[in-house]
């Protein structure tokens, strides 16, 4: 890799409604502790997107997620930097954009910029909000914790594979959570996900740096929260055991 | 009255009153719960003939509720008020059914609720100060409650004093026959950038806001000047200059005090007055006093998501002394603590940093992001104990808790005034 890891928030101006701008910072902090030098740039949807390795895209309300679709779709960059090989972690409406078609707040569709091969449609029932656990299928990723909070129902075309299976909370609607493509990847684990699930993080900076043995960092405050959270959504039996187990 | 809305009245004073006596809380919400069980129309009957002046916003509501209550106390007639920031109906009815009927009224309206008081008081002066995200887990996206503020107040009869500094506030509250722009300030823009009429972009610059499509900042009817001495004034259209003193500190407070005064003055009492009696209140409701925590001297101060956060940062970051954070995630916080990804704790590095609270794991982490050092204690006292402990001895400010909704009000319970 030439020059230094280039992280990009992708338009916090318009999806940054959940602490959302934590993943690009978790991602900096993460490659900076290893010694790679890195970059983070946050771009509002004003500018043209940079050239980066790395993008974070996160939630946002309904108008602001149209704007950013078309300011995105209209930009180009993501897309073919995503050819030339950027690794893209998108969350929450984020995950909407980056597929193929979303629902505006009337219901009608929007098309995505269709990074994923993923369909959303206006759930019927009510939003989906609350913890999330989900055992993804990402390798060396292992179990994800987060919190979602929409209304989507998403459908996965064949070109993707789901992010993993849901054990609690909604996801996509049909027991899976999520999608991920090459080194693209989209989530309903809304707001800076990454703080809680390091492993994750570590994987988008395997594929941004292209090193396969990223070297360890002290987590042990991620893991707690980790512990914490997986204790709150599992419930108790799952606590016994896992004291059990130690 | 009915002999219904009679009983409803009485139902929720005894009530109240009883359970204020056993010692079951403030007695504020069961008595109200019960009165509109009884009547529903209650609010309007206990609003029916009476000066009302409602105050409503994302941050400040309690202090700013209180401060315009004492300046129309200035009135020499009694004012009632929910000071215990029970802000929703129940809440409502129980403020007003524990007085006279003729009373003047001062009531802190949660922001979801202000079309429905509006509708049920047709209050005379309604303050509308800032709004924001918070508790995205169960509140309304916050456009739609400017959208819903908009179509209540086209049909409002009262005065509204508004911030002009804050695209949502005057995307609310513009729509109103009878407005007073203020220059309330915001410091918090993340939430403002999306134009509420058009959906395209606002952009800011020094003291005005525009989007393309027209909607910009109004002139305000008041400005706000802050001298870099802290020093602020507040300058009327007709040329008055008047300077706005407080007990209580920060920016903030000094802004929504001046929109307070426009209030109060709307109702009767000259700003100038207003402002001198809002200058004598020295902590609201356990917020910005001085409180002994274990033998420990601690200022309290609530935030409660990332707007109320940057103004008391502002507040805070100067100093010196030891900081300990509490953060909880129950239902009146909100159950997400995603938003503290949205709060600028680099500025709290160096200090002596304490994290608290049920979510002290999800503070920790953020705090470790933002290049925080800091230790973290399960109980609030015990850290208020370890951060002054922590702090330099030899310096004369007290530990600054800052706790959001809960964790703050679990604090003061274990508290005693200094």
């Amino acid at each position: 890799m030439k020059g230094p890891l280039r992280i990009v928030v992708v338009y916090p101006d318009l999806l940054g409604t959940y602490g959302d701008g934590g993943n690009g910072l978790v991602l900096a902090r993460r490659a900076e502790r290893r010694g790679i030098r890195t970059e983070l740039i946050e771009t509002t949807s004003d500018d043209p997107l940079p050239v980066a390795d790395l993008y974070t895209l996160g939630g946002g309300e309904d108008g602001p997620q149209v704007q950013a679709t078309q300011s995105l779709a209209g930009d180009g960059r993501l897309a073919r930097a995503v050819d030339d090989g950027a690794a893209v972690l998108a969350v929450c409406a984020g995950y909407q954009i980056v597929g193929t078609t979303f629902p505006t707040a009337d219901g009608s569709a929007v098309d995505g910029i269709g990074l994923l091969d993923v369909a959303t449609v206006k759930g019927e029932g009510r939003r989906a909000v609350g913890e999330i656990v989900v055992d993804a299928e990402v390798p060396g990723v292992g179990a994800l914790t987060g919190f979602e909070n929409h209304g989507g129902v998403t459908t996965l075309g064949p070109g993707v594979r789901a992010l993993g299976r849901v054990r609690v909370g909604v996801g996509n609607g049909d027991r899976t959570d999520g999608a991920w493509s090459g080194r693209v990847v989209g989530t309903y684990l809304h707001g800076p996900a990454l703080a809680r699930n390091p492993a994750l993080a570590d994987r988008l900076l395997s594929w941004a740096t292209g090193q396969d043995e990223l070297a360890p960092l002290d987590d042990w405050r991620e893991q707690a929260l980790r512990t914490e959270r997986f204790d709150a959504a599992l419930g108790r039996r799952w606590a016994r055991r896992r004291r059990r187990g130690r | 009255m009915t002999a219904r809305t009679r009983a409803a009245v009485f139902a929720t004073a005894s009530l109240n009153a009883l359970s204020r006596r056993l010692g079951l809380g403030g007695g504020t919400v069961a008595g109200g719960r019960l009165g509109l069980a009884i009547a529903p129309n209650l609010l309007e009957v206990l609003g029916s003939g009476r000066t009302t002046a409602v105050v409503s916003g994302t941050n400040g509501k309690t202090t700013t509720t209180r401060l315009l209550a004492a300046a129309l106390e200035e009135k020499g007639s009694p004012v009632l008020t929910n000071a215990t920031g029970s802000n929703m109906p129940a809440g409502h009815v129980a403020a007003l059914a524990g007085g006279p009927g003729d009373a003047t009224a001062v009531l802190e309206v949660d922001e979801g609720y202000v079309p429905t008081i509006v509708r049920a008081l047709d209050p005379a002066v309604v303050v509308l100060l800032n709004l924001s995200r918070d508790q995205l887990d169960r509140s309304n996206e916050v456009r739609m409650v400017a959208t819903r503020w908009r179509h209540a107040l086209a049909e409002a009869a009262g005065t509204v004093v508004a911030n002009a500094d804050d695209p949502l506030v005057v995307f609310g509250a513009q729509s109103a026959p009878s407005v007073v722009w203020v220059a309330g300030g915001i410091r918090w823009r993340s939430d403002a950038s999306g134009c509420p009429a058009c959906g395209g972009r606002i952009r800011f610059s020094e003291r005005a806001w525009s989007c393309d499509c027209g909607f910009a900042r109004p002139t305000p009817d008041v400005e706000v000047d802050e001298d870099p001495d802290a020093t602020t004034t507040a300058v009327f259209a007709d040329g008055r200059r008047l300077g706005v003193v407080l007990s209580i500190p920060g920016s903030f407070n000094r802004r929504n005090a001046v929109l307070a005064a426009v209030g109060a003055e709307v109702l009767g009492v000259p700003a100038d007055r207003a402002l001198a009696a809002m200058g004598r209140i020295e902590g609201v409701a356990g917020r910005f006093s001085l409180h002994t925590v274990g033998g420990v001297p601690t200022r309290l101060l609530l935030a409660k998501n990332p707007a109320g956060w940057e103004e008391l940062l502002a507040l805070v970051a100067p100093g010196t002394s030891p900081v300990v954070v509490a953060i909880n995630a129950r239902i009146a916080d909100g159950r997400d603590p995603s938003w503290l990804w949205d709060v600028a704790f680099e500025r709290l590095a160096g200090r002596p940093v304490v994290a608290t609270g049920e979510r002290s794991a999800d503070l920790s982490v953020r705090l470790d992001y933002a290049g925080v050092q800091h230790e973290r204690v399960a109980d609030p006292v015990a850290a208020v104990a370890l951060a002054s402990r922590l702090g330099d001895s030899g310096d004369p400010d007290p530990v600054e808790f800052i706790g959001n909704y809960t964790a703050f009000h679990d604090l003061l319970r274990a508290t005693a005034p200094s």
